[in-house]
């Protein structure tokens, strides 16, 4: 048998093009900041409260604030079966993975013994979740007003049937005719540094390379929209 | 309860006006929008000023109950998610969010509203459970009336998936609706003093004496009630406050996609 690889995308993409993307920022009256982002079918909102009091006690630093994201999925927002509602050891994961790929840009020495708390919901999902979550944050955080060093592009890269691709949707990460790699990562361009890097399936470390700079140019690009809508929300209407 | 804020509600009731500006059985501005969630079988979002809340409807296969082998299922529940309020906490649902399920569910199951009957797939074996998840984004004031307009539109928006023998194929949706037979609409009123109001933000709520939710039909026929809050309720403010509902449902009614 001959083995087909993956010649052209499923939704007809280009192998490093970014499904269609929307933000905007202060969607949460409530929040001291917020912001939707959505990155084709999958949309994150995230609200940032804070800095204030950190309960309990001990989870205080006297040095400096503490940051403390969580993710979560609305119980309607998955493709197939209701998502049972409260944490589960995945959005637990992802919670911690979220949390550090936003620390290196935040400045939290100026809140000692406070926390700064974000809160991601997805609302819907097509793969691709945890990166849209980042960038909802990303913005979120500096709708706030947190003094941040840069703000931060999340995104997935990884392999469908050989072929090194950006921003996997669901369909593509159950492409059930050949091997099946998915790497969301997160990239601080100002720093060039990585903040978040997991993989989930067999890739080549040239792939991965490869995949890792495809990541890093569209990181780019979601930061400039990213800063496109932190703008948009201070603009004088004509 | 602070007191200071409390009188400070009252005396600017006295004069016919609130927080707001709104007048005392003033509407925020009410949008509806329905089919807003891909992954659910049906949705809505809502808004009563800067209120929002998103109703998704999932649906199940299962068994029925024992003491209705015909009749299929329904689940109200409500995440009041700590992203839509300085207020809320994580964890699992509070009473807050409870009561606001039950409530909700209450005027849509006691209602009739939906034929439960028809949601029968094969006698005493197999039935559907339709899930309807309310989900605030930005809660600010009046979560009992939001919802349950947010939950009617959602379900009235689903369509059913196709059933591939006990299994659902939730990629396809059939053109079937859930069954419907009446469509209550809920109002709640709040009593601060001796004034009367509807649609409070949350500094009104904070301050209540007591609330009445009622649910009622299109001919005026209550479905479903809730009173809450701390103080106790006469007959003439029942009576007062299921004037009130009954007169802001039909304002509300126009809104139901």
């Amino acid at each position: 048998m001959i083995k087909m690889a993956y010649k052209k995308r499923l939704d007809g993409r280009k192998f490093d093009e970014l499904r269609p993307i929307t933000a905007e920022v202060g969607v949460i009256p409530n929040a001291i900041g917020s912001a939707y982002f959505k990155i084709g079918k999958t949309g994150a909102y995230a609200a940032v409260y804070g800095p204030r009091d950190l309960y309990p006690r001990f989870l205080k630093n006297p040095k400096r604030g503490v940051l403390r994201c969580n993710y979560n999925m609305m119980p309607f927002s998955g493709a197939g079966d209701r998502v049972r509602p409260g944490t589960s050891r995945r959005s637990k994961e992802i919670s911690l993975v979220t949390n550090q790929a936003l620390l290196p840009v935040v400045n939290l020495d100026d809140f000692p013994n406070s926390v700064v708390d974000v809160f991601v919901e997805l609302n819907e999902t097509d793969a691709g979740s945890r990166c849209a979550g980042i960038c909802a944050a990303s913005m979120a955080l500096a709708d706030a007003g947190i003094e941040m060093k840069d703000l931060v592009g999340a995104i997935s890269i990884g392999i469908v049937d050989g072929q090194v691709v950006l921003d996997l949707d669901y369909q593509e990460e159950a492409y059930k005719d050949g091997h099946v790699a998915d790497v969301p990562m997160a990239y601080i361009p100002s720093m060039d540094k990585i903040s978040l890097l997991q993989c989930d399936g067999r890739i080549k470390k040239d792939d991965l390379l490869k995949g890792l700079e495809m990541g890093k140019k569209a990181a780019k690009q979601l930061i400039e929209i990213q800063k496109k809508a932190l703008k948009a929300k201070f603009e004088v209407p004509k | 309860m602070n007191k200071g804020k409390r009188d400070h509600v009252i005396h600017y009731l006295n004069n016919n006006i609130r927080y707001d500006g709104r007048k005392k059985e003033e509407y925020r501005e009410i949008s509806v929008e329905t089919g807003v969630i891909r992954t659910a079988e049906g949705s809505a979002r809502v808004k009563f000023g800067e209120t929002e809340v998103i109703a998704g409807v999932k649906f199940e296969v299962g068994k029925p109950y024992p003491d209705s082998p015909d009749a299929g299922t329904m689940m109200v529940n409500a995440e009041l998610i700590p992203m839509s309020s300085p207020d809320f906490e994580s964890g699992p649902p509070g009473i807050v969010a409870i009561e606001l399920a039950r409530v909700v569910d209450r005027g849509i199951r006691e209602s009739g509203a939906i034929d439960f009957k028809k949601l029968c797939i094969k006698h005493g074996e197999l039935v559907w459970t339709i899930i309807v998840d309310i989900v605030p984004v930005n809660a600010f004031g009046n979560l009992f009336d939001v919802a349950s307009l947010a939950v009617m539109s959602a379900i009235k928006n689903a369509k059913f998936p196709e059933l591939d023998g006990e299994k659902i194929d939730y990629k396809k949706l059939t053109k079937n609706s859930i069954p419907m037979e009446e469509e209550p609409i809920s109002v709640t009123v709040l009593k601060i003093g001796d004034h009367l109001i509807v649609d409070p933000i949350p500094d009104e709520e904070k301050v209540l004496d007591a609330r009445l939710t009622v649910a009622t039909l299109k001919d005026e026929t209550i479905v479903a009630m809730q009173k809450g809050g701390e103080l106790s309720l006469s007959t003439e403010d029942i009576k007062s406050m299921i004037e009130i509902s009954i007169k802001k449902a039909k304002e509300i009614r126009k809104f139901l996609k």
